[in-house]
């Protein structure tokens, strides 16, 4: 008898559950052309970034050299990260101190330049926005800083500071572990006005013209208490944009360090979570351990983001 | 008064002490972001003496296009002939620029304009795809690559390249402004959701097909196909070139001939598209 009741009223509930179902394929079909769409995309997007994304965690626990199947071998890969790997601790330090600087440094500054920009003529301004990004646009320009700051006396830096006697001896600026993370960080500055840069000058061509004429007349005095009260605030979906990308960037040098530097760097003073990675997953061939480095790196890309789009909105509001 | 102060400066809340600083601030940083592109531009027509002066110049004495001439006769003494390398990033180039513009704004489409199940996931998932940088997905790609038998193909180049995420971000957030009006109209005459796409979205979307398009292209002229293009014939013009970079102290001329060549490709497409990249990003940001 209990079990009828059970089976009836299970039958109900499958049975709603099937209406409801109905209802979603319905508007499934209903929208096919939609799905139609968007398939290509999220194919290779399905192929190239989420089972990447969702692989690697899963790779993390394992040992695989590409040669033999992957074993299971629980967390002593980020136990070895940790615990052993000591240049992992400096790759890890240099991670945060670029992101820590360059970070907000780019961000505010991508801010300010555009903001000065703004006020400029449309002929002087597009020129200005070139000078800006082009760095960042030309991909590998940043190999003339090798040439700026070479280790023999040809080298700009060099020459300059033997003419004026601050240096007797030349400095092997890329080959000596006390400059090596300065050069860097000035290097990945020069190089960060990219797409954040041009979505606030773009952001800032957006902001009603005639708020800025109410708010002369409602007492605003001068450029500073115009930029808090009606620039901003008019501008924040940019902003938010802006830091994303910023934040995301900033968590990931390596090229610079690895084409100006080498892999590994003297004294691994250039080394980051990304050349780390590209150490083990392409040159030593060390996949579940490269997978550990890039799933925390994942995590901690992730997580700083959510954390300053939640600051920022909250700053917002 | 303040009638009078607009007039002149046109702008409102404007002090002209505070005009001054800020152009003097913004010139030192100018030169600061210019130099290093002024000393490609001047290397690039240094004859070879002036590479060896002591101390170095910045600006080139005696302007020469002999780098050129000696680029030249190095490409044509490649074992692979030079135009082989060209055509190979012309290919990676071009293919993975319009494939991207097109999937992009097909799969934008939909996610702008259509509500039906799993479009708010899907979306979310691109604008999660921003927050980590392509780079932690590099060892299981290789991997997939390798499984889809594509390495050593332009198709490993091309293809984790066209689901780029900020690419579809950028087309949806413009798509959005797109009046609805427009797409009625055209479903009145019974229009299917393709015909719509294709013939009144997209051709009201061509600032941002420009945006993409030089997104795209800046990340893939850069590329030198490495750990992926084995085969030399296939090997992209960048990788050529920082081979005979490598040559040595010989080469220093060419080296600076080959840095002019590849700033100024990306600079001048950015010239052109300027106007429309900028109208694109107006609606890019990232709303609640």
């Amino acid at each position: 008898m209990d079990k009828e009741l059970v089976g009836i009223k299970s039958g109900v509930s499958s049975n709603a559950g099937r209406k409801e179902k109905a209802g979603l394929w319905e508007r499934i079909k209903r929208n096919k052309a939609c799905y139609v769409m968007l398939a290509p995309y999220f194919i290779l997007f399905f192929l190239f970034t989420v089972l990447p994304v969702l692989s690697s965690m899963v790779l993390s626990l394992c040992y695989f050299n590409m040669l033999q199947p992957p074993t299971f071998i629980g967390l002593e890969n980020y136990a070895k990260l940790f615990l052993e790997d000591d240049i992992f601790t400096i790759a890890v330090k240099n991670t945060l101190l670029f992101a820590i600087i360059t970070g907000p440094v780019s961000y505010f500054a991508c801010f300010l330049f555009a903001w000065i920009i703004n006020d400029f003529g449309p002929k002087l301004r597009s020129f200005l926005t070139v000078i800006f990004y082009a760095p960042s646009l030309c991909g590998n320009a940043y190999f003339v800083w090798l040439l700026i700051f070479s280790g023999d006396r040809y080298g700009y830096a060099n020459s300059f500071l033997l003419h004026l006697g601050l240096i007797t001896n030349e400095i092997n600026w890329f080959k000596d572990g006390r400059y090596i993370m300065p050069l860097l960080i000035i290097i990945q500055l020069w190089l960060s006005l990219g797409t954040g840069f041009l979505v606030f000058i773009a952001g800032l061509q957006t902001v009603d013209r005639t708020q800025y004429e109410a708010a002369a007349i409602d007492g605003i005095r001068n450029r500073w208490q115009e930029l808090w009260y009606i620039t901003l605030p008019a501008m924040k979906p940019q902003l938010l944009l802006g830091a994303v990308l910023q934040i995301t960037q900033s968590f990931a040098v390596s090229d610079i360090s690895i084409n100006l530097c080498g892999n590994p760097s003297v004294n691994y003073a250039g080394t980051t979570m990304v050349t780390h990675l590209i150490d083990y997953g392409t040159i030593r061939f060390e996949m579940g351990y490269a997978s550990a480095i890039a799933t925390i790196l994942f995590l901690l890309m992730v997580l700083s983001n959510k954390l300053v789009n939640w600051l920022l909105r909250r700053v917002a509001d | 008064m303040r009638k009078k102060h607009k007039m002149e400066v046109h702008k409102v809340n404007r002090s002209r002490g505070g005009n001054i600083a800020m152009f003097i601030f913004l010139a030192i940083m100018a030169a600061f972001m210019a130099f290093p592109l002024v000393m490609i531009i001047n290397n690039a027509f240094k004859p070879l003496d002036e590479y060896y002066k002591m101390p170095p110049d910045i600006f080139v004495r005696h302007p020469t296009l002999e780098n050129f001439q000696t680029l030249g006769t190095e490409m044509s003494d490649s074992w692979v002939p030079f135009s082989r390398y060209i055509m190979n990033t012309v290919i990676i180039v071009v293919v993975g620029v319009v494939g991207h513009v097109i999937l992009s704004s097909m799969a934008a489409y939909p996610l702008a304009k259509r509500k039906f199940p799993g479009s708010k996931i899907l979306f979310n998932m691109v604008v999660l795809s921003l927050m980590f940088s392509p780079v932690v997905t590099s060892v299981p790609n290789y991997i997939i690559i390798s499984k889809l038998g594509i390495n050593n193909t332009y198709l490993a180049v091309i293809l984790p390249a066209l689901s780029s995420g900020l690419g579809l971000f950028i087309m949806k957030q413009f798509m959005e402004q797109i009046p609805d009006s427009l797409m009625e109209s055209a479903q009145l005459d019974g229009a299917s959701e393709y015909v719509i796409f294709w013939r009144i979205v997209m051709p009201n979307v061509k600032p941002a097909w420009l945006t993409l398009g030089l997104l795209q292209f800046q990340a893939l002229w850069g590329t030198s196909g490495a750990g992926f293009l084995r085969s030399e014939e296939l090997k992209p013009f960048n990788y050529a070139l920082t081979q005979i970079v490598q040559g040595g102290v010989s080469r220093q001329g060419t080296a600076g001939a080959i840095g002019l060549i590849t700033i100024s490709v990306p600079i001048i497409i950015f010239l052109i598209t300027q106007s429309n990249v900028i109208e694109t990003m107006t609606t890019s940001g990232m709303k609640d």
